[in-house]
């Protein structure tokens, strides 16, 4: 190995310094153009699709271990829920395009920042009763389970439903904190650009992966009930 | 080389009150050296627990002083009955597995030099990691909370296999309000890993300065970014495991206990659940496990190892690969520990083969760590020392693996002395030596002092001989087809082999002691040793420039640039023998 020249730099070798920052290859979160956040939230989606992996598979073999598998209607407003919890993706994509709209909108046109904020994130308000009522129309599924005498022990088949419903349904709850969270960022006082642009990043991809995940999960339980 | 930032980024003020700045602290080297107290808390609980079981195996009617007031029922009179050693053994295996070889070398040492070897200010998600290793903390308070309930810690092993684990008290001692506390501490340590795995990974991807790609990552920061991704993996598969045991011990769910079981007379209310179920949940997590523990020793060795022998690593880029290729087949294996489980033959030569498969990279990765000290002038400090003793057990636990992989082996030597020996020299000894290497490396640059060179030689080579004299006569035991987890031998083909035992014993009294030494060198250098240069063992990677400790936001306000990879050794040429990662030379031939 040989060093081919002793090179010394100071911030004043400007040309040098550009070389060699040409070599380099930026940033990957520069160049894909993702923050911080919506790396880990990425992450945070792969741990819990590997957690309810972990579940699908228990509930696979514990139904093939034993022949005491309780097969049972589903309760109807699962199917009510789902379609709540869809249209709660479709108003946070509204708010979310419409937020992050607002930058490029004041540089072209006089309407007030504060007015284009308030316009869009109505639909935030929106989605967020929304998921409110999808939590309370599972707690009805619960009811309806327990009116026909299936409770958490009663049969491995109504124990994972519950399982299932009920992690999901924290999981949501979860979200619901996150959007209570994007809220407070986007009214606070030192809202500005960026903000606009990247706050709802890893909230989005969150809650719009707690939809993914209940349609699975709801494929799943009407294929195994 | 380095760029002002006219705006640094730090995402968080350097905190002023005691509170702030030394327990709730934000700042990834704070967390890193709590991270690392909790360990070594943890370790020296673990050993003594195994003294304990060591003395009990060799003089098994000895009072031990004491140990009365510990468990008036589990050990009366000091001398502990079968099922409290059962409970000494569960509570060994899990401290030591989860709370020494997971937080030493990935959760501590990781914290404090990941973030600095790739040039960033602090980890990506500070409030995350805060949270990580408070719960991680949380985590060991319930578990040791285990040995003062009435029925004492759980006798189910660090393995919780179920049915015992999953029925309460009519098992056994420990199984009642035991086994909830270690439940519930495993679902909480399981938690906070997800959270330390997401720092790790995010920070890695995102938080890299300018010119480290990931060619030119230290190898330990790839070790810790693998295992992150193991971490996340494993733990998450864990956690939900973990859940359903909860539910099957306390809302009478039936996941993994059978219909029909009648223990201590009483039939129990629960039908078809499947205990193989839990082996495999529990096994798929456990078996990423072993290089979770594993993985960060082999890329801090990795790392150290050519600073002392002033060579570079010979294959940088396989033994990369080598990493990646462990942490994907881990998922493959766990099988192999379920060969005598009942399940199908055919799953077992399935099992089998990819187990195999994982000895290719572990056997590359071992070559290249020898043949980069073949020819080298090596520096014999004792983080050298440390990383040559690493290589050492690791081959020799590592060979023993081969026969245990086969199933037609594996069926006679299951569960005997020869797994313990197995498991101990690979996974528990090389990590620790791992963390040795990595404690009298990096704590110059951690608390600014070094630590005392001729104490750490006693160390070592106390240490290196104590753990062959401890281990290596279990291959012989588990031969001659002494089971495991017996708490005394009575049988006639067991009493010839108490001397053997007895040995052993003295050997792990020994060598437990002399970890007092190290314990002394830390505690003493950390306030008498003499002050550290900024770079001592002229080292390579970014956090050799930076002061010693290095200041809250790792640089001082500097933006580094990087050149280099981590491995310009033995350079001619060059002023001096190494090129460190920030400096712009440029080197043109090898």
């Amino acid at each position: 190995m040989q060093v081919e020249a002793q090179v010394t730099l100071d911030s004043g070798s400007k040309p040098l310094l550009t070389q060699a920052r040409t070599q380099f290859s930026a940033s990957p979160a520069l160049v894909s153009g993702t923050t911080t956040s919506e790396t880990g939230m990425w992450v945070v989606v792969a741990a819990i699709s590997m957690s309810f992996a972990a579940f699908t598979s228990s509930m696979i073999v514990r139904q093939g271990s034993s022949a005491d598998w309780l097969h049972f209607q589903l309760p109807r407003v699962l199917y009510v829920n789902t379609l709540i919890l869809l249209a709660s993706s479709v108003t946070l994509e509204l708010t979310r395009r419409r937020v992050i709209a607002i930058p490029a909108t004041l540089r072209h046109s006089s309407v007030d920042a504060s007015t284009l904020l308030s316009n869009g994130i109505y639909w935030l308000y929106v989605t967020g009763a929304l998921g409110v009522i999808f939590i309370l129309g599972q707690f009805l599924a619960w009811r309806n389970l327990a009116g026909q005498g299936l409770y958490l022990a009663t049969n491995p088949s109504s124990s994972f439903f519950y399982v299932f419903t009920a992690l999901h349904g924290v999981h949501l709850l979860g979200g619901i904190g996150g959007l209570a969270y994007v809220l407070r960022k986007l009214t606070g006082s030192k809202t500005d650009s960026a903000m606009y642009v990247r706050s709802f990043g890893a909230f989005s991809i969150y809650w719009h992966f707690m939809d993914i995940l209940w349609v699975y999960l709801l494929l799943l339980l009407a294929m195994r009930m | 080389m380095q760029e002002t930032s006219p705006h640094a980024v730090h995402q968080h003020a350097p905190p002023t009150s005691f509170i702030r700045k030394h327990v709730f602290s934000l700042d990834h080297k704070v967390i890193g050296k709590q991270y690392y107290g909790l360990a070594l808390v943890a370790v020296f609980v673990g050993m003594i627990l195994s003294w304990l079981m060591r003395i009990h195996l060799a003089w098994p009617t000895w009072p031990i002083p004491g140990l009365d007031k510990l468990s008036a029922v589990g050990a009366p009179a000091g001398v502990m009955t079968p099922e409290y050693y059962l409970s000494l053994m569960t509570m060994h295996g899990t401290i030591m597995v989860f709370f020494v070889l997971t937080n030493a070398p990935f959760a501590a040492f990781g914290n404090y030099f990941l973030p600095i070897q790739i040039g960033a200010e602090d980890m990506a998600f500070p409030r995350f990691n805060m949270m990580s290793f408070w719960t991680t903390f949380t985590a060991f308070l319930v578990m040791v909370a285990a040995f003062f309930v009435s029925d004492g810690p759980p006798i189910s092993g660090w393995t919780a296999y179920a049915p015992l684990s999953a029925i309460g008290k009519d098992a056994g001692p420990g199984l009642a309000m035991g086994q909830n506390l270690w439940a519930i501490s495993i679902a909480i340590f399981c938690i906070g890993s997800l959270l330390g795995a997401l720092n790790f990974i995010a920070t890695t991807l995102d938080l890299r300065t300018k010119g480290m790609s990931l060619s030119r990552m230290p190898y330990s920061t790839w070790a810790w970014f693998v295992t992150a991704v193991i971490s996340l993996l494993a733990f998450a598969v864990l956690l939900p495991a973990c859940i359903l045991l909860i539910l099957d011990r306390t809302a009478g769910t039936s996941f993994f206990i059978a219909s029909g079981l009648v223990l201590s007379d009483h039939l129990q209310p629960h039908s078809g659940g499947s205990t193989l179920l839990w082996q495999h949940l529990f096994w798929f997590f456990g078996h990423p496990e072993v290089y979770i523990a594993i993985l960060p020793s082999i890329g801090i060795v990795a790392t150290i190892l050519p600073v002392f022998a002033r060579k570079p690593l010979l294959g940088p880029r396989a033994t990369i690969g080598c990493m990646i290729a462990i942490g994907f087949l881990s998922y493959m294996v766990w099988g192999h520990h379920m060969f005598v489980s009942g399940m199908n033959p055919f799953s077992a030569n399935l099992f089998s083969v990819p187990t195999l498969f994982i000895t290719i990279p572990a056997t590359i990765l071992t070559l290249l760590l020898s043949a980069t000290v073949y020819g080298a002038k090596m520096r014999f400090h004792t983080p050298a020392l440390f990383c040559l003793g690493f290589i050492s057990v690791f081959i020799s636990g590592g060979v023993s693996g081969f026969f245990l992989a086969q199933p037609s082996l594996d069926v006679y030597l299951h569960a005997t002395y020869f797994v313990v020996a197995h498991f101990h020299f690979v996974m528990a000894v090389a990590s620790i030596f791992g963390v040795f290497a990595a404690t009298y490396f990096w704590f110059p640059k951690m608390f600014g002092r070094m630590m005392n060179d001729t104490l750490g030689k006693w160390h070592f080579w106390l240490t290196f001989i104590g753990v062959y004299c401890i281990f290596m006569p279990m291959h012989y035991l588990g031969l001659a087809g002494n089971v495991r987890r017996y708490s005394a031998f009575v049988d006639d083909y067991l009493i010839p082999l108490i001397p053997v035992h007895k040995f052993i014993t003295i050997a792990a009294l020994a060598t437990g002691a002399a970890q007092f030494i190290f314990l002394f060198n830390l505690i003493w250098s950390r306030f008498k040793g003499p002050i550290a240069s900024d770079n001592p063992w002229e080292a390579t990677s970014l956090e050799w420039s930076t002061t010693s400790p290095p200041p809250f936001d790792n640089f001082g306000g500097r933006h580094m640039v990087v050149y280099q990879g981590p491995n310009e050794f033995g350079v001619e040429g060059s002023a001096n023998d190494y090129v460190m990662q920030t400096s712009p030379e440029k080197i043109v031939t090898r």
